[in-house]
């Protein structure tokens, strides 16, 4: 690395400085000019969430000006940026670092979230009677930081680190890929601090506030930009399978977003905004926008990272070409009508329900491609699964992927759900999901990862990776199995009847009947959050104490703000 | 589609790849599982079936009815009128039948006890907790301390217009605040204080006069909680003999609600639950055995 730039830094010393580039000169316009509207409507407000807002924005944009400009003028970057050196990508990799680190810290701080949500449905002290510590606002919390802040960054990291190196070719622009990966932090920032300030529009999982929407389209078509852009410039004659499943990732994800966030701001200057739909149309939209974050940010997405990372750990082929393509296009077609099974039985008219069910039994085998495809990559490799913790993690991965793709067309069929809707199964069912599927598939990525990027042999400690592994498989399983439990005690107590037609239970009766299982619960989530400290530790030390892969790849990345 | 890439054949599975490659990853050109193919045509052929027998599919201005004319929302009422038809033999009978007259009728009295029981857990148990032996500020309804009176009559009363409630026919009657609103002085709620605490058996503060503490009780006190300090049912106002205290029997307790009073609210369910529902809760909560 250090090598590189002392030698760019003497090619270049006396060569003419450049023009600032087309590039630079748009986002540096564009941050000052949202440093001046931020700092108006942070003078204007009389709502104090919102000037808080305002001036982290001032703040955000401000600095993107001064680092622009900051790095125009350092003379070490007075040239273009290499797109190739000694016929190699010049791969822009500082992004990548930085999505990666940022899901870890993310990930940890939503997980404890998590942990501390799981305690105080048991022990409801823990509110501490503030409404900043309430669980009404840490929920929103939680889930946020896992989903986007957590999972928004691998996917972030992971998809600009495989659309370079599967198309062979460097992202385009220099600021761009910076502005997509700290943009979409610094909506993060916003919407957290929001929640727990108390600014919500009721969405959920889409509880920000317009202003925060605004700022995540703006960045959203940018990474879309960025992506098409480097598939526009591959040096590959084909896509690969995972790009199209981070396309489709990111192009239904803005429509979704822009959808069912349609809100008309009761001021420029407040923070309140009136959603356009009403009634039991937007309770549609909301869902529709609510399965389909799960079937394109939570399964697309990381279904690509499967598709990378899986075959690159294994040293194997994809198992099915024609597999891929057909359960790509059914998956993406069929996914996006199955929303309405979240409304059974409520004020959805019966059809909208019944098509909603009926779609979700037709996307059982697509997803199921999906987990048919990456565990038989592993066919001629299997033996590593003995050595190779991290593979372990991602069959594992994989195999919940399916347990949960079955549950989940289980659950949507009407005679299922009146059982298990509103109940703790459905809580059960999204984290066997997300703690399985999702989170270990990620875990799986950065482990390889690190490595790689920061030019590292091997991991620090693959016995460490074996504790994670173990340590957090032991909290999933206690986290499912008691949400189960607890899900269909709880459901069927709400529907018992006594002989002459009254209720057997009363509702306060089911929720103290929880109480074991929401212990149990915390701890499977306590285990899952040591496994994730485990690692980050592991990860600290590789990148401190690695020993340097031998043959070391030319620098990543040329920007100095990336180390 | 120009293919620049030679396939080739997999060493391991001998099957042959599809001859591209990014970044060293391959792919094989496994057919599609049958299995894999036959369940996904199983489950439309599924969804189909769905179609045709369940209201599906919107139209232009409705929707597919199904072959069945099933109707979710038909089933729905036709489940809650059996339900209604099937409760309202008995408590059609416990509307017309007098309230005292209740018990004494095995029938009804099974019936109420399980209709109160429902209707309390839901409605009574997050105040007066799932027991129904309250907590400081919310009473004990298994006692025999009653601040307005244990009898069904009574009883049913309260349920109907509640206890300072919003209702006109609520139960009033509110201690003043002689602390907060001055009108007697810190000395003098010490002193009145410790009266009290002597009188029903606590421990009395050395060095308090409590002739003087008598004195205030008459002239500020009596009036509600009488002269015997047994308290006046019809205004509320409890028995300051009793053992249980709704805020507490200790003296702190008391000179903290002498001070400022919490004059607690229970709401009026006139409104909100049937006539024999409140009926039913009425005789439920009577026969836990402090009623009079």
């Amino acid at each position: 690395m250090c090598r590189f730039k002392t030698g760019a830094r003497k090619l270049m010393a006396s060569e003419k400085a450049r023009l600032v580039s087309l590039e630079e000169g748009l986002f540096a316009g564009f941050l000052v000019l949202l440093t001046f509207a931020c700092l108006i409507v942070a003078g204007k407000t009389h709502d104090g969430v919102m000037s808080f807002h305002a001036l982290i924005g001032a703040v955000a944009a401000g600095a993107g000006v001064f680092i622009i400009f900051n790095n125009y003028f350092n003379s070490e970057n007075a040239a273009p940026v290499l797109q190739e050196i000694d016929g190699k990508p010049n791969y822009n990799m500082g992004p990548v670092k930085f999505g990666t680190v940022a899901s870890m810290v993310w990930g940890i701080a939503g997980f404890t979230v998590g942990l501390i949500i799981a305690l105080q449905l048991a022990f409801p002290a823990l509110n501490f009677d503030l409404p900043w510590t309430s669980f009404g606002r840490l929920r929103p919390l939680h889930t946020s930081a896992v989903i986007f802040a957590f999972g928004g960054n691998v996917l972030l990291a992971t998809s600009m680190y495989v659309v370079q190196r599967t198309c062979r070719v460097r992202m385009p622009g220099s600021v761009l890929p910076w502005f997509v990966i700290l943009g979409y932090n610094v909506f993060i920032v916003i919407a957290g601090t929001g929640y727990l300030l108390g600014a919500t529009q009721g969405k959920e999982y889409a509880e920000p506030e317009w202003y925060a929407d605004l700022w995540l389209t703006i960045v959203w078509v940018a990474y879309l930009l960025l992506f098409l852009g480097t598939i526009w410039k591959r040096k590959e004659p084909h896509i690969y399978v995972a790009n199209w499943f981070y396309l489709a990732f990111i192009v239904t994800i803005a429509v979704l977003h822009i959808t069912n966030n349609l809100t008309i701001p009761v001021s420029v200057f407040g923070m309140k905004s009136y959603i356009v739909w009403s009634g039991v149309q937007d309770a549609m939209v909301q869902w529709w926008y609510g399965h389909n974050a799960v079937g394109f940010f939570l399964t697309a997405g990381f279904l690509a990272i499967m598709y990378y990372f899986v075959p690159k750990r294994a040293e194997r082929p994809v198992y099915s070409y024609r597999l891929s393509i057909v359960h790509f296009w059914a998956l993406i077609f069929i996914y996006i009508w199955a929303g309405p099974h979240h409304l059974h039985y409520t004020a959805l008219p019966q059809w909208a329900s019944t098509l909603g069910a009926t779609f979700s039994i037709i996307l059982w085998m697509p997803s199921w491609g999906g987990m048919i495809n990456g565990l038989m990559t592993l066919s001629g490799a299997w033996d590593k699964l003995r050595t190779d913790p991290v593979l372990r993690m991602m069959v594992v991965s994989v195999a919940f992927y399916g347990m949960s793709t079955f549950e989940g067309p289980l659950m949507s069929v009407r005679a299922v759900n009146s059982l298990s809707h509103y109940t703790d199964w459905t809580i059960g069912h999204v984290h066997s999901g997300a703690l399985g599927w999702v989170g270990y598939i990620s875990f799986g990525a950065i482990y390889c990862l690190v490595p790689w990027l920061w030019n590292k042999k091997s991991l620090y400690s693959l016995k460490l990776v074996n504790w994670h592994f173990w340590v957090s498989t032991l909290g999933i399983v206690l986290y499912i199995t008691a949400m189960w439990v607890s899900g269909i005690m709880q459901g069927l107590m709400w529907r018992a009847y006594d002989s002459l037609g009254f209720l057997e239970y009363s509702f306060i009766e089911t929720v103290e009947a929880m109480f074991p299982f929401y212990v149990i619960r915390a701890l499977g989530g306590g285990l899952f959050l040591l496994g994730a400290l485990i690692m980050a530790y592991n990860l600290w030390m590789t990148v401190r104490a690695g020993e340097p892969a031998e043959a070391a790849a030319p620098a990543p990345g040329v920007l100095a703000a990336a180390e | 589609m120009s293919d620049t890439h030679k396939k080739e054949i997999d060493q391991i599975s001998g099957v042959e790849t599809t001859g591209h490659e990014w970044d060293g990853l391959k792919e094989l050109n496994n057919p599609l599982p049958r299995w894999w193919l036959y369940s996904f045509y199983a489950c439309i052929v599924w969804a189909v079936g769905y179609w045709i027998i369940y209201p599906s599919w919107p139209l232009i201005s409705g929707y597919t009815s199904g072959v069945m004319g099933y109707s979710q929302r038909a089933d729905a009422l036709a489940a809650y009128d059996e339900g209604v038809s099937a409760r309202s033999v008995f408590a059609d009978q416990i509307v017309a039948t007098a309230l005292e007259d209740i018990p004494a009728t095995p029938n009804l009295l099974e019936f109420a006890a399980a209709n109160g029981a429902a209707a309390f857990g839901d409605n009574c148990a997050p105040c007066h907790g799932s027991g129904a032996s309250g907590s400081e500020g919310y009473p004990n309804l298994q006692d025999d301390t009653w601040l307005w009176g244990g009898t069904l009559e009574d009883i049913h009363t309260t349920l109907l217009y509640g206890i300072r409630s919003d209702h006109d026919e609520a139960r009033l009657g509110e201690m003043p605040a002689f602390g907060r609103d001055e009108l007697l002085s810190r000395d003098e709620i010490k002193q009145v204080s410790n009266y009290v605490a002597s009188r029903t058996g606590l421990e009395t503060q050395d060095g308090v006069d409590l002739s003087v503490g008598e004195i205030l009780y008459v002239d500020n006190c009596a009036a509600c909680h009488g002269d015997d300090l047994r308290g006046i049912q019809e205004m509320g106002a409890p028995s300051l003999m009793s053992a249980n205290y709704l805020y507490g029997k200790s003296l702190e307790a008391i000179k903290k609600q002498v001070h400022s009073p919490r004059n607690g609210v229970m709401p009026a369910w006139v409104d909100r639950l049937d006539e024999a529902t409140i009926k039913s809760l009425a005789v439920y909560v009577h026969s836990f055995g402090g009623g009079q």
